[in-house]
């Protein structure tokens, strides 16, 4: 891989080419970078689309924030960008309403938070931190991310195929029969098909994924690197893996389901006797709400997939950057188990008011609350990681910490919901959306927004900026609270959501105000997003260079060069220790605050000799 | 600027308490009207409801509050010692893992059990108040794309689920009488909605194919909001429609109306002879 970028492969010091198979694996443009099979290449490929996905998906988003601000009038700048490609939109109607928070809402979860995590983290980490040279199935790899491009396809072709007038319209949830009769939602023909076939092809790419990860933490790890001293990322990536693994199928047949029911009339989801919008009565013989049991059994465990990893990541980074171990690591491992598994039995409280059995909501109430548990040890488990350290503070703490901040927030207001009764109010309010902008951005894209910092060094052999860093976190932390907190309060008014025109209501007529505000924090936030990317790409050929640790942390990643050459390591590497012995005493015999996983034991009875030795 | 951080930290959680200790002067709390202005819930199932909610405000708030200042706390604690200080080497406590794994528990145990009567009452229907079950219920109500159908029986009649002759319809208005439990069923004609009636309390979603029985009680007589909570469309937003509470006579009257423009055929009296 000597080709890998030559700007940034010369500086990794003292790079050793032992490693590099001779030079006769110079490879061409287009292995190096579209069919990579190298899972670091992989990974920065996801990384980078994703980040891509993240601007066009909070575009979106600003547009529906726009509509809620200053209903029906002419949007300034993406008005003009939509009416270009869509013919119209300059001013947005309901039917491109509903199709813009679909989009938003599928951008964001199935081409961004799924694939940054798994696909860009997972990726470049496992093999880094276990101590692996490369994937169990590298060209499955890739493959795993050459599908993202005919779902992002599938995806963009929704959204344009009928202009601005008719594209999917049935929310991410996709609730049929509004999904499943093409009458219901007119023009929507042939977007909602799209739209789902690219759902499926998201789910065959995260498929592929999983399959990999499993394989390889369990059968690659190096000599030494026992399941217990696995860094929590990895145990984070590997439980994913394994809900997306027993989640997935599920989707992906009930996506089936719907398409033929959309395309060949097979009602599985269609009850008899149902005229929509004049057009023939329905065969039949279906049920709607079979379609929400489907699919929430898997998208309640995927919002834990989109969260776990951000989670483990942050547990690595909120040790490295206090100096001090994890507290609690194997409760940490345990919780986030019990979290996967409670995450396959609760979600029905997606369907309080749905009209499903009432004895299964109390059950699946009960379920809930003791999901929220694990949740909580996590987070009495952080506050005691930096409690007692040496907190440096770096972009990528004051990330972490904002990420413990805004899950408390996220954790607490779901215990609102998971109370039945209050979900009865709740349901579909803004005070859903608030909940679930607390855990989904507040949390995992400030974790992400650490992880990028964090292990940019190793991926590109250069430190990102923290200043510039430190102000966007700041600007985003402030423009993400001033958007989603005072969401909690429309919900609490009784504020619907997905509601093209609220102020219709005499009773929200007054929340105006305070939805112009939110759009003013939204459009801060977003543009505090250019920080970051710029950021990014300055930093990747300007940045400061570095050297092979530049945290001074412990995992196996930082024993490899910066950029690590094809096989990541010069020498296969032996694992001694656990990832967290910051501080330890075996670190502080080698004049150092940290140890890597690497580090040959030190010989303390030595060193406790010559200390007794000096203070005798 | 360390110090700045850790006050960060600080400083947040204050605003966000404090924008929430003054949402409700400031009308960002449950929708409140002239002759309610605290926002209080307009049903006594509601009031439960509301209630449930101070309940677990309550206990959030304390653990917010705790939580951030802890979280803060930590992080004031390194920003003010001397960086040579090395961090405390330690992998956890047994002891207090176990205290914060058993408090929160019995505390979220406590929350589940505690509103499951409240539940069953809403939803479970040999829960559902007396009167209900005497009654039957009192009128059937139909979402569709976008707007709210209200059939009762004719007067004297029981509501039957199949449409009769002589069965009275109304849309967008739904009369109902106060101070007493009422039972109506829910269904939809098309795609899936939900009955929203905020300043109730009350929701349910109308699903293809159920007949899904709700009842709510209004003791004071007065005009509520009845909006959809549930994406039906482009037109999701405009199902707007009123739930009128009268006394009993109000509403007989408002169905014998109903009733006599719904048999008049069109032809004045005068000109019957035709
Ligand atoms: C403390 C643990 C949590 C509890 C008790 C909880 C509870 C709930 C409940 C009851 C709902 C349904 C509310 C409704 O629609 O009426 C909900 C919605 C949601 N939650 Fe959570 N939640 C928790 C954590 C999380 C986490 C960690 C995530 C994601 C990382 C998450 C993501 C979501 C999403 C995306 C929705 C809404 C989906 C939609 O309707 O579009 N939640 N949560
Ligand atoms: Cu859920
Ligand atoms: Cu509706």
């Amino acid at each position: 891989m000597a080709t890998v970028s030559p700007a940034i492969e010369s500086h990794s010091d003292d790079h050793s080419h032992g490693n590099d198979h001779g030079h006769g694996h110079q490879q061409s443009f287009f292995y190096t970078y579209l069919w990579s099979t190298d899972h670091k290449m992989i990974g920065k490929q996801f990384l980078i689309t994703t980040m891509i996905m993240m601007m066009v998906g909070g575009a979106l988003a600003l547009a529906v924030r726009w509509q809620l601000a200053f209903p029906w009038q002419n949007m300034p700048v993406l008005g003009p960008v939509f009416k270009l490609f869509l013919g119209e939109g300059g001013q947005i109607s309901p039917e491109f309403y509903t199709m813009l928070f679909t989009m938003h809402a599928s951008v964001m979860i199935f081409l961004v938070i799924i694939p940054i995590l798994a696909g860009a983290f997972g990726n470049f980490l496992i093999p880094l931190q276990i101590g692996a040279d490369d994937m169990a199935f590298p060209v499955l790899n890739a493959l795993s991310y050459w599908f993202m491009w005919p779902a992002i396809a599938c995806f963009g072709t929704s959204f344009f195929v009928g202009g601005a007038t008719a594209g999917p319209a049935g929310g991410w949830t996709s609730y049929p029969l509004l999904s499943a009769l093409q009458e219901a939602a007119p023009g929507s023909g042939a977007a909602q098909t799209f739209w789902l076939m690219g759902l499926t092809l998201v789910g065959v790419s995260s498929m592929m994924g999983s399959v990999n990860y499993m394989t390889t933490i369990i059968n690659m790890r190096a000599p030494g690197m026992t399941l217990f001293r696995m860094p929590l990322t990895i145990w984070s990536m590997f439980i994913t893996a394994i809900l997306q693994a027993f989640a997935l199928p599920v989707l992906t047949a009930a996506g089936f389901m719907l398409l033929t029911d959309r395309i060949m009339g097979t009602c599985f989801f269609v009850p008899a006797g149902i005229v929509v919008n004049n057009a023939a009565p329905t065969i039949g013989g279906g049920q709607p709400l079979l379609w929400q049991h489907l699919f929430w059994f898997y998208s309640h465990p995927a919002v834990y997939i989109m969260l776990l990893p951000a989670m483990g990541m942050v547990s690595d980074m909120l040790s490295c950057m206090s100096r001090k171990p994890v507290f609690g690591y194997k409760p940490m491992v345990y919780s986030m188990a019990a979290i996967a598994g409670l995450g396959f039995i609760v979600w029905g409280h997606h369907m309080f008011t749905s009209g499903m059995n009432p004895a299964l909501g109390m059950t699946f109430m009960t379920s809930t609350m003791m999901i929220a548990l694990p949740s909580a040890i996590k987070t009495f488990n952080w506050i005691g990681t930096i409690w007692g350290g040496n907190v440096k503070f770096n972009s990528v703490m004051l990330n972490c910490s904002g990420f413990v901040a805004m899950f408390i927030v996220g954790g607490l207001s779901g215990i609102f919901m998971a109370a039945v009764p209050v979900d009865i109010y709740f349901h579909d309010t803004y005070f859903i959306v608030a909940h679930f902008h607390y855990v989904l951005f507040g949390s995992t894209l400030f974790g992400v927004f650490a992880g990028i910092t964090f292990w940019f060094p190793k991926m590109f052999g250069r430190l990102m900026n923290d200043t510039v860093a430190k102000w966007h976190f700041a600007l985003t932390f402030i423009g993400f609270n001033g958007t989603f907190f005072p969401m909690h309060l429309l919900g609490i008014s009784g504020m619907p959501r997905r509601y093209a025109d609220p102020y219709l209501h005499p009773y929200l007529e007054h929340l105006l105000p305070m939805n112009q505000f939110i759009t003013c924090s939204a459009i801060l936030m977003g543009f505090a997003q250019f920080l970051l990317l710029g950021n990014f790409l300055y930093s990747m050929y300007r940045g400061e260079k570095c050297g092979r640790n530049p945290w001074g942390a412990n995992g196996l990643e930082w024993s490899a060069p910066s950029p690590p050459g094809h096989g990541n390591f010069d020498v296969p590497p032996v694992c001694y220790r656990g990832p967290y012995e910051y501080s330890s005493p075996e670190a502080g015999a080698l004049n150092q605050d940290f140890i890597l996983q690497t580090e040959v034991p030190p010989d303390m009875s030595k060193i406790a000799t010559a200390e007794t030795a000096a203070t005798a | 600027m360390k110090k700045f951080w850790a006050l960060f930290f600080f400083f947040w959680p204050a605003v966000a308490f404090w924008s929430c200790w003054i949402a409700r002067s400031r009308g960002w709390w449950f929708p409140a009207s002239e002759d309610n202005p605290l926002g209080l819930a307009m049903s006594p199932l509601g009031q439960q409801i509301d209630g449930l909610f101070y309940l677990i405000l309550g206990i959030v708030a304390v653990v917010f509050v705790g939580t951030q200042f802890a979280l803060g706390y930590a992080l004031w604690m390194s920003a003010t010692k001397e960086d040579s200080k090395p961090a405390h080497y330690s992998h956890g406590s047994h002891s207090l893992e176990l205290i914060w794994t058993i408090v929160p528990a019995f505390v979220l145990v406590f929350i589940a059990l505690y509103q499951m009567n409240v539940w069953a009452e809403f939803r479970v229907q040999s829960y559902f108040p007396n009167e209900t079950k005497e009654d039957g219920p009192k009128l059937e109500v139909t979402a569709r794309q976008f707007e709210w159908r209200m059939r009762y029986p004719a007067p004297g009649q029981v509501l039957s689920n199949q449409p009769q002759a002589g069965d009275l319809y109304a849309v967008n208005e739904m009369h109902v009488q106060t101070g007493r439990p009422v039972k109506f069923n829910l269904r939809t004609g098309d795609v899936q909605h939900a009955f929203f009636a905020p300043q109730l309390r009350v929701k349910q979603d109308a699903v293809a194919g159920l007949i899904i029985p709700v009842w709510l009680e209004v003791p004071k007589a007065g005009k509520y909001d009845l909006v959809c909570a549930e994406l039906c469309g482009w037109g999701h937003y405009k199902m707007r429609a009123t739930i009128v509470a009268e006394p009993k006579e109000k509403v007989e009257e408002y169905l014998r109306n109903l009733e006599q423009e719904q048999n008049f055929d069109g032809v004045a009296p005068a000109a019957a002879e035709e």
